[in-house]
C-alpha cells in the first residue's frame, strides 16, 4: 500500500507537493469505493440469482431463467424494478428513523469488507485486531434492525425486530467463543496473520488441526447462520408468519438495501469460515510473479467461499424453520456450553502440542473424507431413487 | 489523532449527550446514548486504546443497548408530556451542574495539567497482547473478583425480574397452611 | 495531536450532562442512560490519562468498568421491571414508600 501510494506521489498526479495523508486517505476512498460497487453489490446481487436457481434445483422446480444465459441478470432487473419503485413512509411512522435504519445496516455490512483478506496483497487494512474489528462491526446490524422494527410502527415489524435482535445478541456468544480456539493456536487477531499460519493443504487448515477446532468451525458456522438470519434460523423475517418482519413497511430502496445486506452478508459468512477455518487464501507457491499469486489466491479465497455459500444455501433450500424456543435452546443450552468446552479443549491441547500436531491433522483430514464419501453416497442413492418423478434434467 | 477528527468526534459526543438528557422520548434517548457511546470508542481507538474501543462497541452497541431496548418496550413507555420532577432538585441539579461547569473550566486553563507528554506510543501499546499482559499479571485478583461479580449480577437479574409462578404460589400457599396448622 | 486538556474538558462536560440529567430527568430509565454516561466520561478520561502516561492501566480500568457497568444495567433494569410489576410506574417521584 505505502508503495503504491509513493509511486503515485512521485508520478505527479495530485500536485507538486502533496501530503502523503491526503493521498493515501484519497487512495483508500476509491480503493474502498471500488470494493464496494465491484465487488459488494454485484455480488449481493449474483448471489440471489444463484440462490434462486439452487433452490429451484433442490425443489425440482425451474427457477428464473428468463433474463440473460440461464437468468442471469435476473437481479439487475430486480433491482432496477426496486430502484423505480416509490418509497413510502408510512404516516405513523417515525420517519427520521425510519429513513436511517436502512443504511445502518448497509454501514455494518460494508465495514467488515475493509478487513477482507482477498489475496496476500489485497486486503484494505490488515488491522492487529482484524477478526475483533469484523465481530464488532457486525455487531452494528443490530441497531439498524431494531430501529426499522420500532420505527415502522407496526406490530409484524416490531416483533420481527425484537427477534432478530434477541437472535443476534446470543449467538454472538457461541460465534465469538468458537473464534477463540483459532486465536488460541496462532496467538494473533489479524486476519493476514491467521491464515498464514495455515497451510495451503487441507490437513494444515485449522478446521482439520484437532478436534476441538473442527467442533468449533461447526459452531461458528451455526451462529453466523443464525445472526445473518438465515433459513433455518430466519424468524425475523418469517414470511409466514411476520409478513416480512422488521422490513414490513419497507418498500422501494431502502427495502433493496435490507436484502442487499441480507445476501451480502452471506459472503461474509463465508470469509469469516474461510479465513479462520478454511486456509484463507494460501496457494502452493507456483510462480514467482507477484501479479499471478495474487490472482491464483483471490481465486482460492472466492471458491472457498462460494463453496461456504452454497452450502448455506443447500441447508436453507432443505431445512424447516425452528421455533424462537428451539432457537433459544440450541443457543444456550448446546452451543454456548459446547464452545466453552471447545475453548478449555484447545487451550489444553495448545498446551501439549504448542506447534501442533502434524499426524492429527492428516487424520482429521482422512476421517473428513471418510464423511464426505459416506455422505455423498447416500445423496447419489437417493437421487437415483427418486430420479424418476423428478424428472432430472441438469441442463434447465 | 488528528485534531479535526477529535473536533468532529468532541462536538457529536456532545450534541448526542444532550440528546440524551433532553429528549422526551425514552427510545430517543437510548439511541442518542448508542452514539455517545460510539463516539467515545471511536475516541479510544483514536488514542491508540484500539481493543477497548471495539470492545465498548461490542458491549454498548450490542449487548446493553438491546438491553435497556428490551426493558422500555417490555414496560410499554409512554413519552414523557413535559418537564416534571420537584423545583428543589431542580435547583439543587443547577448548582451541582454550576459546580461541575466552574471545575469544566479549570481543566481549560493551559498549562494546569503538567503530564509527561508522550504523543508517540511503544510499539504494541494498545494491542490485545500489551492488555492481557497487564490484565492477567498486576490485575489479576480484580479479574477473577470481576467474574464473580458478573456471575452475581446474572443470578440477581435473573432473581428479581422473573415472576413467581402459579405452581410455586400454591406450594408457598399450602407451606402457610401447613405451618398455621401445626401451631 | 490533540492537548490533554482538551479531551479532560470533553471528558468532563459529558460528565457534567450525565449529572444534569440524572437530577433532572425522573424517568428511572433515562436516569440509568445518564449513569451510563457519566461511566463513560470517566472512562475517556482514564484512556486519555493512560494513554499520554504510556501504561496500560488506564484501559484496563475501562476493561473493568465496563464489565461493571454491565452488571449494574443488568441488576439495574430487572430491579426496575420488578417496581413495574407491583408498582405499575418508573417515574421516581412516586415511589415514595420508604420515604418518611
Amino acid at each position: 500500500m505505502e508503495t503504491l501510494i509513493n509511486n503515485l506521489i512521485a508520478s505527479g498526479l495530485f500536485g507538486a507537493k502533496p501530503s502523503f495523508d491526503v493521498v493515501a486517505a484519497i487512495v483508500e476512498f476509491v480503493a474502498g469505493a471500488v470494493v464496494f460497487l465491484v465487488v459488494a453489490m454485484p455480488f449481493a446481487g449474483v448471489v440471489t440469482w444463484l440462490e434462486r436457481r439452487v433452490w429451484a434445483r433442490i425443489q425440482s422446480r425451474v427457477g428464473p431463467n428468463r433474463v440473460g444465459p440461464q437468468g442471469f441478470l435476473q437481479w439487475l432487473a430486480d433491482g432496477l424494478k426496486n430502484i423505480c419503485k416509490e418509497d413510502l413512509i408510512p404516516a405513523e411512522a417515525d420517519a427520521p428513523l425510519f429513513k436511517l435504519a436502512p443504511y445502518l445496516v448497509m454501514l455494518a455490512f460494508i465495514l467488515p469488507w475493509s478487513v477482507m483478506p482477498f489475496s496476500s496483497s489485497l486486503i484494505l487494512a490488515d488491522l492487529n485486531v482484524g477478526v475483533l474489528f469484523f465481530t464488532s462491526v457486525t455487531a452494528l446490524t443490530v441497531v439498524g434492525v431494531l430501529m426499522a422494527g420500532w420505527a415502522s410502527n407496526d406490530k409484524w415489524s416490531l416483533i420481527g425486530g425484537i427477534r432478530s435482535a434477541a437472535q443476534i445478541v446470543s449467538y454472538e456468544i457461541p460465534a465469538g467463543l468458537s473464534i477463540f480456539p483459532v486465536v488460541l493456536m496462532t496467538g494473533t487477531l489479524s486476519m493476514q496473520g491467521i491464515i498464514q499460519a495455515q497451510g495451503w493443504a487441507p490437513q494444515h487448515w485449522f478446521v482439520f488441526a484437532n478436534p476441538f477446532t473442527f467442533i468449533a468451525a461447526n459452531v461458528l458456522f451455526v451462529s453466523a447462520l443464525a445472526e445473518g438470519n438465515r433459513t433455518p434460523f430466519d424468524l425475523p423475517e418469517a414470511e409466514s408468519e411476520l409478513v416480512a418482519g422488521f422490513a414490513t413497511e419497507y418498500s422501494g430502496m431502502r427495502y433493496t438495501f435490507f436484502f442487499m445486506a441480507e445476501w451480502g452478508n452471506l459472503f461474509l459468512i463465508g470469509a469469516l469460515m474461510t479465513t479462520l477455518f478454511l486456509g484463507g487464501w494460501r496457494f502452493p507457491h507456483v510462480s514467482d510473479n507477484v501479479v499471478v499469486m495474487n490472482i491464483l489466491e483471490l481465486i482460492t479465497f472466492n471458491v472457498k467461499v462460494l463453496a461456504v455459500v452454497f452450502v448455506s444455501m443447500w441447508i436453507r433450500g432443505t431445512l424447516p424453520r425452528v421455533r424462537i424456543d428451539q432457537l433459544m435452546t440450541l443457543c444456550w443450552k448446546y452451543l454456548v456450553p459446547i464452545s466453552f468446552a471447545d475453548m478449555i479443549g484447545t487451550a489444553v491441547w495448545v498446551a501439549i502440542w504448542p506447534d501442533g500436531n502434524a499426524f492429527m491433522g492428516y487424520l482429521m483430514f482422512a476421517g473428513g473424507l471418510a464423511v464426505l464419501a459416506v455422505f455423498v453416497r447416500r445423496v447419489v442413492y437417493y437421487v437415483r431413487r427418486s430420479r424418476m418423478e423428478l424428472y432430472f434434467r441438469p441442463g434447465i | 489523532m488528528p485534531a479535526g477528527l477529535f473536533w468532529f468526534l468532541a462536538a457529536l459526543s456532545i450534541l448526542a449527550a444532550l440528546g440524551v438528557v433532553l429528549q422526551r422520548n425514552p427510545v430517543h434517548c437510548l439511541l442518542a446514548l448508542v452514539l455517545t457511546l460510539l463516539a467515545i470508542a471511536v475516541l479510544f481507538i483514536g488514542q491508540d486504546a484500539i481493543v477497548v474501543g471495539f470492545l465498548q462497541a461490542i458491549v454498548y452497541a450490542g449487548a446493553v443497548m438491546v438491553l435497556f431496548l428490551f426493558v422500555i418496550w417490555l414496560l410499554n413507555l409512554p413519552v414523557e408530556s413535559g418537564p416534571t420532577g420537584h423545583l428543589a432538585l431542580k435547583l439543587f441539579g443547577t448548582l451541582a451542574v454550576a459546580a461541575l461547569l466552574a471545575e469544566l473550566a479549570v481543566f481549560l486553563v493551559p498549562s494546569r495539567l503538567q503530564l509527561k507528554f508522550s504523543s508517540a506510543h511503544a510499539a504494541g501499546y494498545g494491542s490485545i497482547d500489551a492488555l492481557s499482559q497487564t490484565l492477567f499479571s498486576e490485575y489479576l485478583i480484580a479479574f477473577e473478583v470481576t467474574s464473580v461479580l458478573l456471575l452475581v449480577a446474572v443470578i440477581g437479574a435473573v432473581a428479581l425480574a422473573r415472576r413467581t409462578t402459579q405452581a410455586e404460589l400454591q406450594e408457598r400457599k399450602e407451606a402457610s397452611a401447613r405451618v398455621e396448622k401445626a401451631a | 495531536m490533540v492537548s490533554l486538556s482538551w479531551l479532560m474538558a470533553l471528558s468532563a462536560a459529558i460528565f457534567v450532562i450525565g449529572v444534569g440529567g440524572f437530577l433532572t430527568r425522573r424517568n428511572i430509565l433515562v436516569m440509568f442512560m445518564s449513569i451510563e454516561l457519566m461511566l463513560n466520561a470517566v472512562n475517556l478520561a482514564f484512556v486519555s490519562l493512560g494513554s499520554r502516561l504510556g501504561t496500560m492501566d488506564g484501559q484496563v480500568i475501562v476493561f473493568f468498568v465496563m464489565t461493571v457497568a454491565a452488571a449494574e444495567a443488568a441488576v439495574g433494569l430487572a430491579i426496575i421491571i420488578s417496581i413495574f410489576r407491583s408498582r405499575e410506574t418508573v417515574h421516581a417521584d412516586d415511589l415514595t414508600l420508604l420515604k418518611w
